[in-house]
């Protein structure tokens, strides 16, 4: 099974008419790897993202994910209904903003149980109870499953957003910049949390930030992203460290070094 | 009364609405889009369910019209004298001898029989609305039978409640397939729909959609395995006929706390009381 990667992407290319969000991006994502994608704003990071997960209509490319079974699909000619139901069943979607991500109107124990309802799951007992094992796994306070997650802090919802996409035990989870507007204490706390989680369920991840810290601690792999264009890949050390492209240089050297 | 067309729409708005009411018996619970009319009452006072009687009444029918489960109130005796002046068709309160039953809110007591047809007013069609405002969203969400989530709904009831509190217009899942809203009819009415030999039809005027129920279709209330569905019991029997297995409405009778519980469906009350 771990003989072929769990994603491989090759030529995908985005235009928006004359504009080219992403062009000729290609990678092999496997099991258990943590693939970070940087670049400044713009670069064409969160397309890219939409574009693989197949939420947005690509111009040219193919994505083929291997299924459970061993199948490769490719991701960008199935069925809505297939594709649909695949990202329930295997993939997790992290958004930036928790608020796109959850439900507001419905208490936190619905938000991290609808997932599993949406799969099937038909004994309220069980769908609680593994609500309160992942509202415990991200160190929400258990006290607060039946409280609306409008009452919860941003760094709250943030973890209530990645209970509610790995409690299907998905094998592959896209995130977008998922310390965005935390600020740096909670944002600590939720990588430490993150890299915990990745590392514990042998996640797949796909992890796409503008911040070179959170692009270093949680990713094994990165590409760097510039106007659309995969300017450099290696392992995160490798690209951070001994950075090749000038691109890459300049981003390494804008971070201020404390 | 002779300047109006017979049941007062017009041979075209009836043969459009005909060809809805055909694709929707053929597709079960299936919400089907159709040009309402305006009609001479108000939207939210069953609009929908007038123009599906209109489209469907012949001078050979027999008309009764339900609210709440009574013939005697405003919103039934309108209905029903309106057919009577635009079609001359005989109108009755016996669930019995009707050949379409209009109604609103109730389905009646009386076990129905082939060849009839019960026309619901619907107000809001949608079951995924509340959740879910985007159109294009839930027709999507019905295409791909991505229902799951109509069991949030129910989650937080129990989470909240202790048991799901919903009691009317509990949603239904038809022939296995597709969630349909059975209009704010009690849930009590609920499980009368399942295998029903009785023709189904529901219209929602103001939101231009009908769906319809054939006979003998499975119709399912959603429920978790450890939460089965239930129906409302009361303590009492109907204080008029002695119903212990009724639909009852509360009446306060005095203000002295006095109250008493009666059947909601006149007719089956009547016909109990009348009985030897």
């Amino acid at each position: 099974m771990n003989d072929r990667p769990l994603l491989s992407v090759r030529g995908l290319t985005k235009r928006y008419g004359e504009h080219v969000a992403c062009l000729d991006v290609g990678f092999d994502l496997w099991p258990g790897e943590v693939l970070g994608v940087v670049g400044e704003s713009g670069s064409g990071k969160t397309t890219l993202l939409a574009c693989l997960s197949g939420r947005a209509p690509v111009s040219a490319g193919c994505v083929e994910f291997t299924q459970r079974d061993g199948a490769v699909v490719n991701v960008l000619e199935m069925s809505e209904a297939a594709r649909r139901k695949l990202a329930r069943s295997d993939w997790g979607i992290v958004r930036q903003d928790p608020r796109e991500g959850l439900r507001l109107g419905v208490s936190a124990g619905a938000n991290v149980g609808e997932p599993l309802m949406a799969l099937g799951a038909r004994h309220y007992g069980r769908v609680r109870a593994a609500a309160l094992e992942w509202l415990d796994k991200v160190e929400i306070d258990l006290g607060r499953i039946d409280d609306l997650p409008e009452t919860f802090s941003g760094g709250m919802q943030q973890r209530l957003q990645i209970a509610r996409n790995l409690v299907t035990q998905p094998r592959l989870v896209f995130m977008d910049e998922p310390t965005g507007g935390l600020d740096v204490s909670v944002q600590a706390r939720l990588l430490d949390l993150l890299r915990g989680l990745v590392a514990d369920l042998g996640l797949s991840a796909i992890i796409v930030t503008h911040d070179l810290a959170v692009a270093r601690l949680l990713s094994h792999r990165l590409l760097v992203m510039r106007r659309g264009e995969v300017v450099e890949t290696g392992l995160t050390d490798q690209v951070l460290d001994d950075p090749q492209h000038p691109y890459t240089q300049l981003l390494v050297s804008s971070v201020l070094q404390p | 009364m002779s300047r109006y067309n017979f049941a007062f729409l017009d041979e075209h708005t009836k043969r459009m609405i005909r060809r809805a009411l055909l694709k929707a018996v053929a597709i079960p619970g299936y919400q089907v889009p159709f040009g309402s009319r305006e009609m001479p009452l108000s939207y939210g006072w069953g609009t929908g369910g007038v123009q599906v009687t209109a489209s469907i009444i012949g001078p050979d029918d027999v008309l009764k019209v339900i609210d709440q489960g009574a013939d005697d109130t405003t919103n039934a005796v309108s209905i029903r004298q309106f057919f009577r002046r635009t079609t001359g068709v005989r109108t009755t309160t016996r669930a019995h001898d009707a050949t379409i039953i209009q109604t609103r809110h109730r389905v009646p007591e009386t076990r129905l029989a082939e060849g009839q047809i019960v026309v619901f007013q619907v107000p809001i069609p949608e079951p995924l609305r509340w959740l879910e405002p985007r159109e294009t969203e839930t027709r999507t969400m019905h295409a791909l039978e991505e229902y799951g989530v109509m069991h949030v709904r129910l989650y937080e009831d129990i989470t909240r409640h202790g048991h799901v509190e919903t009691s009317y217009d509990y949603p239904v899942r038809v022939n296995g397939r597709y969630l349909m809203r059975p209009s704010p009819i009690p849930k009590f009415d609920n499980p009368k729909l399942d295998r029903n030999p009785a023709l189904l039809l529901f219209g929602a005027g103001r939101e231009k959609r009908m769906y319809a129920v054939p006979p003998y279709t499975s119709v399912r209330s959603l429920d978790f395995e450890d939460y089965p569905f239930t129906i409302e019991r009361w303590e009492h029997a109907c204080a008029l006929c002695g119903a212990r297995d009724a639909f009852l409405d509360e009446i306060v009778v005095d203000d002295k706390g006095g109250r008493m519980f009666v059947c909601s469906d006149t007719d089956h009350c009547e016909r109990r009381r009348s009985a030897p």
